[in-house]
């Protein structure tokens, strides 16, 4: 299993290097000269060249995206913000924990509602509550974010005052963000819980479960359920992805100050260190996550972790 | 044509026609065009005429949607804005599909090295969340219509690689494939005559779901700032600016929302629809 769990870690490596590379990339082509944003339009053309030599700007690409990747992986530096001159780790260590609070709380609430959603639809199939929830499910999936987001502001907010509009302070903070971001994946996750449930409630060992006179209850959540998870477990890790991509833009509708409200303040500045920074962290979150997934496929399927052992 | 695969569309429309909601779908996806297509026809308004002394008007008969802040004619605009979805929404798949389908091709065909190469690449774009993969390309090439296609075409370049490479993989053992190489056929003709057309299915269901989440990633960039720049109407930054305004002129933000709504709903109805009757075995 350890070893498994080691060669899963070493297959990372090229993955996050891959991933320094596009950012790196994505910053060489942005226009612009990174010395003048530091030093502002007032400071003199000396002044501005002396930087560039000084910060390597002048060195070939590969040059400086070995640079990047050194400090990167030896200082954890991925450069400075422009605006603030701060390291661009330190403002994202700062804003990292709301994001990942807000994004666990919708991923825990789109899995403790749609799991059961989707194996409710699933053994009743083709009934009236089935087609209601897949429905609803699709217009879950087809619902821009921002704009339920701006539309349970205007309820909970604006017209019942419920909930505050924006801010992060609190549990009571939390819900609307949470609920908004959680949607499409509750939608996702009920979905494919339904016809994962499907394809595994008519083989024969069901059959056989019920035949022997095993309890409905044990039949479903045992039985099926443990066969169906597979690629439900895999749904909800591509979600994780997703859901840390809509944060960039449920965070900014509820002023949550997390990654992503600090990505996109940071567009509206021009400050691209920050920005692509942050989609720095979260591709590699996204890929501890896939790790992770990973690693839960071997507990869940015993075929899996054999191959390994 | 040959008669097997005349009947073989006959069975997918079939199939197709029963679905009540794809067919629902169909018909708003081809209202929908036909509203971008004839948009000067249609809007009773141009969309950047301001009408400073009417600002902020509520839905009357005159303004349907009502006026937004520049006095602009909200209902106008919405049906304006779905020109610029549309475009998007087509090229950016276009872009996506085409990209990725060569990679996915030539990945599945050649197989060793090179398909080692671009598929571990593919994991990598993948990795990266793909909304934020395109917040991140339309960062550094800038706002605008043209970068925004970009952006989003090249964030699902990996979805339609991994699709075409997996389709061509099943496909290239086969007889009709095996026979067209012992006749002496070259490769590009061999993938593009032969092996290509017989894994249009997944493509076509891809491309479909493709448009839908281009449209929606459009609005999302625009809404943060990043995508079409005024005074372009688009729906996303008609959602930006209306939200300045929810507390007083909620309808601001109700009818561009509910506009990408339908159109992503009828989007993802056809999707849905077409990978049913494309593939009677995967039926839901």
């Amino acid at each position: 299993m350890w070893k498994y769990v080691f060669r899963r870690l070493l297959y990372l490596i090229p993955t996050v290097i891959g991933v320094t590379f596009i950012v790196f990339l994505l910053l060489f082509i942005t226009p612009g000269d990174p010395a003048r944003m530091i030093l502002g339009d007032q400071a003199t053309e000396e002044a501005v060249a002396d930087l560039r030599e000084e910060m390597g700007l002048n060195d070939p690409f590969l040059a400086q995206y070995g640079r990047y990747l050194y400090n990167a992986v030896f200082h954890f530096d991925i450069g400075r913000s422009y605006v603030t001159h701060a390291p661009v780790t330190q403002e994202i260590k700062a804003a990292f924990p709301a994001t990942l609070k807000l994004a666990t709380l919708a991923v825990v609430l789109a899995v403790v509602l749609g799991i059961p959603v989707g194996i409710f639809s699933a053994i009743k199939q083709y009934s009236i509550l089935d087609n209601l929830a897949m429905v609803f499910a699709l217009v879950g999936i087809s619902m821009p974010v921002f704009w339920l987001g701006l539309l349970l502001i205007l309820l909970f907010s604006v017209h019942l005052g419920w909930l505050p509009a924006s801010g992060f302070d609190s549990f009571k903070y939390m819900i609307m963000p949470a609920v908004t971001l959680c949607t499409a994946s509750l939608a996702v996750i009920s979905r494919m819980t339904r016809s994962s449930m499907l394809e595994v409630v008519r083989q024969d060992y069901i059959r056989t479960a019920r035949a022997k006179g095993q309890k409905e209850r044990v039949v479903v959540w045992h039985h099926a359920l443990g066969n169906a998870l597979i690629p439900i477990v895999t749904i909800i890790g591509i979600q994780f992805g997703s859901l840390l991509g809509g944060a960039v833009l449920t965070e900014s509708i509820f002023s949550v100050p997390g990654v992503g409200r600090l990505m996109v303040e940071a567009i509206k500045m021009r400050d691209y260190p920050v920005v692509q920074g942050g989609v720095l962290y979260i591709a590699i979150l996204c890929s501890l996550v896939n790790l992770l997934v990973d690693i839960l496929y071997a507990y869940i399927d015993p075929r899996i972790k054999s191959q390994y052992s | 044509m040959s008669a097997k695969s005349n009947e073989n569309l006959r069975g997918v429309v079939l199939r197709f026609s029963k679905n009540r909601f794809a067919v629902l779908g169909l018909i708003l996806i081809i209202l929908f065009c036909l509203v971008a297509v004839f948009a000067s026809h249609i809007a009773p308004y141009s969309y950047e005429e301001q009408d400073l002394l009417n600002t902020l008007m509520p839905p009357s008969s005159e303004h349907w949607f009502g006026t937004d802040e520049f006095g602009r004619d909200i209902f106008s605009r919405i049906i304006y804005a779905s020109r610029v979805s549309l475009k998007v929404g087509i090229i950016a798949v276009g872009i996506g599909m085409i990209v990725g389908g060569i990679l996915g091709a030539v990945s599945g065909y050649y197989g060793g090295w090179l398909d080692n190469l671009i598929m571990r690449a593919m994991d990598i774009l993948l990795s990266i969340p793909s909304i934020l993969l395109a917040i991140a390309i339309a960062a550094s090439l800038g706002p605008g219509v043209v970068n925004i296609m970009i952006a989003i075409g090249i964030s699902s370049v990996p979805q339609y690689a991994r699709i075409v490479r997996g389709s061509v993989l099943s496909i290239r053992s086969q007889q009709f494939v095996i026979a067209a190489r012992a006749v002496g056929g070259r490769d590009f003709h061999i993938i593009f005559k032969h092996i290509l057309p017989n894994c249009m299915a997944p493509i076509i269901v891809q491309a479909t779901l493709g448009v839908a989440w281009a449209i929606l990633n459009t609005a999302g960039l625009s809404f943060i700032g990043l995508g079409i720049q005024p005074p372009i109407p688009e729906w996303g930054a008609m959602l930006s600016s209306g939200r300045n305004y929810i507390r007083d002129f909620s309808y601001m933000t109700l009818f561009p929302g509910l506009a990408i709504m339908i159109t992503i709903l009828a989007l993802n109805f056809v999707g849905d629809g077409l990978r049913d009757a494309l593939d009677p075995k995967m039926k839901r």
